[in-house]
Order: C-alpha cells, then sequence, then structure tokens
C-alpha cells in the first residue's frame, strides 16, 4: 500500500534509487512523547488499535501495569512502566510509550531482503509494506530496539506505522490526536526539537538536572523522540538502549560482504569457464587407455 | 552409453546408491542455493521464483536445507575413509598450476580422490554442520524467537559465510567436473574406463586391477 502522494528516500533490497522527484519539497517529521507528562493512561493504545483496526488476543494479569505485556503483531505500541526508586528514596513512576523510533538510518531496512517491504519516506518515517513481506524475520536481527514483530496470523512483520497514512493527508497520529495531557506532539522534527529543548529547560528549573531530549546519534537520529527527566540514564525507562546501533554484525552482513561475495562467486565461474576455453577438456586419450592396459597385464602378470 | 561399448573392461567408481545420494544432494542444494541466494542479495531476488516467490522461499528453504543434510550424511559417510589427506596430496596441491594448465602427466599418483576433491569434502562437512546449527538458529517461524538477538544475528552472518564457501566450492566441483571428461558420466552411470582411472586416480587404478585379480 504505497502513498503516492509521499516519495521514499529507501527502499528494501533495492539497487536502483528510490522514487524521490520532489525531494526536499517534504520536511522531516517527528513524533515528541515526552514522557514527564505521560499519566499512563493508555489512550495512545486505544487510539492506536482503533484507527489501525487492530484487536490483539485478551492477554493475561501478570501483576503489572503493562497490558498487553510486549509488543506483537497486533498491538504496535505498548505503555511501559517502570518503578524507580530516586537518590531521596522517592518512588519515580517512570513510563514510556515503546514503539518503532523511526530510525533515520533503519535497520530493519538494511537487513530486510525483500524488495519493497521495508521503505523510508521522505519525511523520514519508516513504514512496512507487508504485502511485500516475506516473514524472514531479518528486520528483527537489524532493529536496535527490539520492536518489529512477526503477526502469527499471516507470518508477516508489523510495527508503527507513525500513522504514515494520516500523515500524508495532513493529520497527526492517531496517538497523538488522542493523548489527553499533551504528552505526545507531532511535527517537523525541527519544530519538535526546539519545543523539547523548551521542555528540558523547564524540567531542569524543576530539579531535574539530567533532564534532555533522546535522539540517539547512534541510528542517524530518530523520528520519535522522547523527552527524559534522566536523560543520562535511559535505561531506567524499561531498558530503553543508551547508545543504540545497528549491530556490527547487520552490518558486516548486509554491508560488504554482499558485493564481495557475488563478485568471488562470479569471478569464480568465468574462472572456471575461461579456463576450460583456454587449456581445452581433460580427456582421456587412446593412449591413456593403452598404457591403463599395459600396466593391468602386468600386474596381473 | 559408454557401458555398452566398452562392456566387462569398465571400473565401477560409484555405487549406485551412492549416486542416487549425489543427485539428491544436488536437486536439494539446487532448491537451498537458489532461495538462499535470493535473499542473500537482491541482484539475485529473482532466484525466488524458483520455489514459488520470495515467501515459499522462506517457508521452505529450511526444509529443503534439512533434505540435503539427510541426504548428505551417508553420502559423507561412505566417503569419509577415501578423503584421509595422504602425503602425495601435498605435493599435487603444490602442483595445482600443473593441473589446472592440463599438464597432468606431471602430477604424482594419487587415491580415489584427488588433494582438491578432498579439500572441498572437508569444507563441505565444515559448511554443512555451520549452516545447520545456524539456519536452526535463524529458523524464524519455529526456532529464532527462543534465542537471544545477538545469537540470532551472529548466526545470520555464520549462515551467510558458510553458504558462501560453500557454494563457491560448488562452482569449483562443477567447473571440475565439466572439465575432467568422464567425471559427470561415471556419476551418471556409475563407471569409468580404465585409462580414465589410471589417469586421474592411478594409485585406485592399481587398488582395483589389484582386487579384480583376486577374484
Amino acid at each position: 500500500m504505497a502513498l503516492q502522494s509521499l516519495d521514499i528516500r529507501r527502499r528494501s533490497a533495492t539497487t536502483t534509487p528510490a522514487p524521490m522527484v520532489r525531494d526536499g519539497a517534504t520536511p522531516d517529521v517527528a513524533k515528541l512523547i515526552d514522557t514527564t507528562k505521560c499519566i499512563g493512561c493508555k489512550a495512545c493504545q486505544a487510539a492506536c488499535m482503533e484507527w489501525n483496526d487492530l484487536r490483539d488476543d485478551i492477554g493475561k494479569n501478570t501483576g503489572v501495569y503493562d497490558n498487553p505485556l510486549d509488543l506483537s503483531g497486533q498491538s504496535w505500541t505498548v505503555m511501559r512502566f517502570a518503578e524507580y526508586e530516586n537518590e531521596k528514596g522517592d518512588l519515580e513512576w517512570l513510563i514510556r510509550k515503546d514503539g518503532c523510533m523511526h530510525c533515520e538510518d533503519p535497520g530493519c531496512l538494511k537487513a530486510c531482503p525483500a524488495p519493497g517491504a521495508i521503505v523510508q519516506y521522505a519525511n523520514g518515517i519508516v513504514d512496512f509494506h507487508e504485502e511485500n513481506c516475506i516473514g524472514c524475520g531479518y528486520c528483527i536481527a537489524g532493529c536496535p530496539f527490539n520492536v518489529p514483530r512477526i503477526s502469527k496470523k499471516d507470518q508477516k512483520a508489523y510495527k508503527c506505522t507513525l500513522c504514515s497514512d494520516r500523515v500524508a493527508v495532513g493529520l497527526e497520529p492517531a496517538c497523538v490526536k488522542t493523548c489527553p495531557t499533551g504528552a505526545i506532539t507531532f511535527g517537523t522534527k525541527e519544530r519538535m526539537q526546539s519545543d523539547a529543548a523548551e521542555r528540558v529547560e523547564q524540567l531542569k528549573t524543576r530539579g531535574f538536572a539530567n533532564a534532555g531530549l533522546y535522539d540517539p546519534a547512534g541510528v542517524g537520529g530518530t523520528h520519535v523522540m522522547y523527552v527524559l527527566h534522566h536523560a543520562d540514564r535511559p535505561g531506567l525507562y524499561s531498558g530503553l538502549p543508551a547508545d543504540p546501533k545497528v549491530s556490527p554484525l547487520v552490518r558486516v552482513w548486509k554491508g560488504a560482504t554482499k558485493p564481495l561475495a557475488l563478485g568471488a562467486l562470479v569471478l569464480a565461474a568465468v574462472f572456471g569457464f575461461v579456463n576450460y576455453v583456454r587449456t581445452g577438456p581433460k580427456e582421456v586419450e587412446p593412449e591413456d587407455e593403452l598404457a591403463a592396459q599395459r600396466e593391468k597385464e602386468q600386474i596381473h602378470g | 552409453m559408454a557401458d555398452k561399448s566398452h562392456g566387462p573392461d569398465l571400473i565401477l567408481r560409484h555405487e549406485p546408491r551412492d549416486r542416487v545420494l549425489h543427485w539428491l544432494i544436488v536437486i536439494a542444494f539446487v532448491g537451498a542455493a537458489a532461495s538462499g541466494m535470493a535473499l542473500f542479495h537482491p541482484a539475485l531476488y529473482w532466484l525466488s521464483n524458483l520455489l514459488g516467490g520470495g515467501r515459499w522461499s522462506v517457508i521452505l528453504h529450511p526444509f529443503v536445507g534439512i533434505a540435503m543434510m539427510l541426504f548428505w550424511v551417508p553420502f559423507a559417510r561412505m566417503a569419509w575413509s577415501e578423503n584421509r589427506l595422504q602425503p602425495y596430496d601435498r605435493r599435487w596441491l603444490s602442483q595445482i598450476g600443473d593441473v589446472v594448465a592440463n599438464r597432468d602427466d606431471r602430477l604424482p599418483d594419487i587415491g580415489k580422490y584427488n588433494a582438491g576433491q578432498k579439500l572441498l569434502y572437508y569444507v563441505m562437512v565444515a559448511c554443512m554442520i555451520v549452516l545447520l546449527l545456524s539456519g536452526i538458529v535463524i529458523w524464524r517461524r519455529y526456532f529464532a524467537a527462543s534465542f537471544p538477538i545477538g545469537v540470532v544475528r551472529l548466526a545470520g552472518v555464520a549462515h551467510a559465510v558458510a553458504a558462501f564457501v560453500l557454494v563457491l566450492g560448488i562452482v569449483v566441483h562443477v567447473s571440475a567436473a565439466v572439465w575432467v571428461k568422464g567425471s559427470i558420466s561415471s556419476m551418471m552411470g556409475g563407471k569409468v574406463t580404465p585409462g580414465w582411472a589410471w589417469k586421474h586416480h592411478r594409485l585406485w587404478f592399481r587398488e582395483r586391477i589389484r582386487s579384480q585379480g583376486t577374484r
């Protein structure tokens, strides 16, 4: 379901340029999630289900607020609740809306072997096109945030689309629309960064000396960003990685290895053919048969 | 074809069971290699059509790989003893230039397999073990979720590297089979002429002739 009103910046498993004639006209967009304003109401989860027509299986109560417990093919965003006891001995409830971070340099797209199953639009949104997905799960290996999930229903990979369909027609994502505290906002990445900077200053005057914006450089920045009270320790927020990067193993596998290995195979085949043509086949001559006959007679006396 | 014209003189090189196994391995290899290489490089994605497209390639590839393993294990066990490296193999390898240039008369006498075939054998043993183990780890449908993500990533790389080495080895194997006349027909009908055995595998030729004499 390609949205033709959006240009494509990158396309998985494609070696020629993606359609991008309007490149430059589209600004980078971003969703800003202010964890300091989040009350954990899960309206964003409900809005996501509603807009995207998703209904996950009824789960089990595991004794924590996280519900569902994890992302799945049917749950593209979940709130993760962490209880943190700060230096003063006070409890802080750190709630993070988890889901695709829409990396500027997406590991999933890098790892994907199916042409056009993962695209990055010119506005930076990373989208899965499930009709091209072959269900191999390489995107899971490529993702530094543990986000993509293979659906048990159809064996295809799903994740947050950043409501690319809504954004394409000038609407904000469903979770943004519904958030009752204004913890989730959406706009150009530049605007979101400046809004975040303002908020971080505010937080610092209110005692959160380490407040900051989470826009990790290791993946080229992200199109979903967090304002964190403790930006020095993102791990407090249910294991948000401090310095996410596409694994070097995935880079090797989907980087230099591909052209080098293909080149070596082609070279080997060409060498075999050229050598055959140059030296001719290894044939058994009549004199070999005679020599064999002589030796046979010797052996048998 | 050659069987009828030469009759009783021919020497049996490949038992019927081994020939059947060999060609079953070939069929499975083609399916596994095509579907695997399709996912390795976008330039080869068209190979996914052999098994019916990308999704079918992902579904079938592991089963085809396991089929290849099942045919290959008895084949490799059969060939184990004949592939032990001998002193003359080192000499044969050092004269690889003579091999490539068809100066076979300068090469040392060797057994049933030459040093190149023996090396390919060990490369295949190593590759097949790596492919099986890493393949289970990255088999998304049934197993991948049970392994830590770091292990899955490592297995992905290991699978690709082992498959590359194996395919490269098979390119050499096929080139050599086309090049050395009489090889393909021996794997089809099982037999070679005495001259073929004398020219390419003289120690094995003598062994076979002696064993005929004791009959």
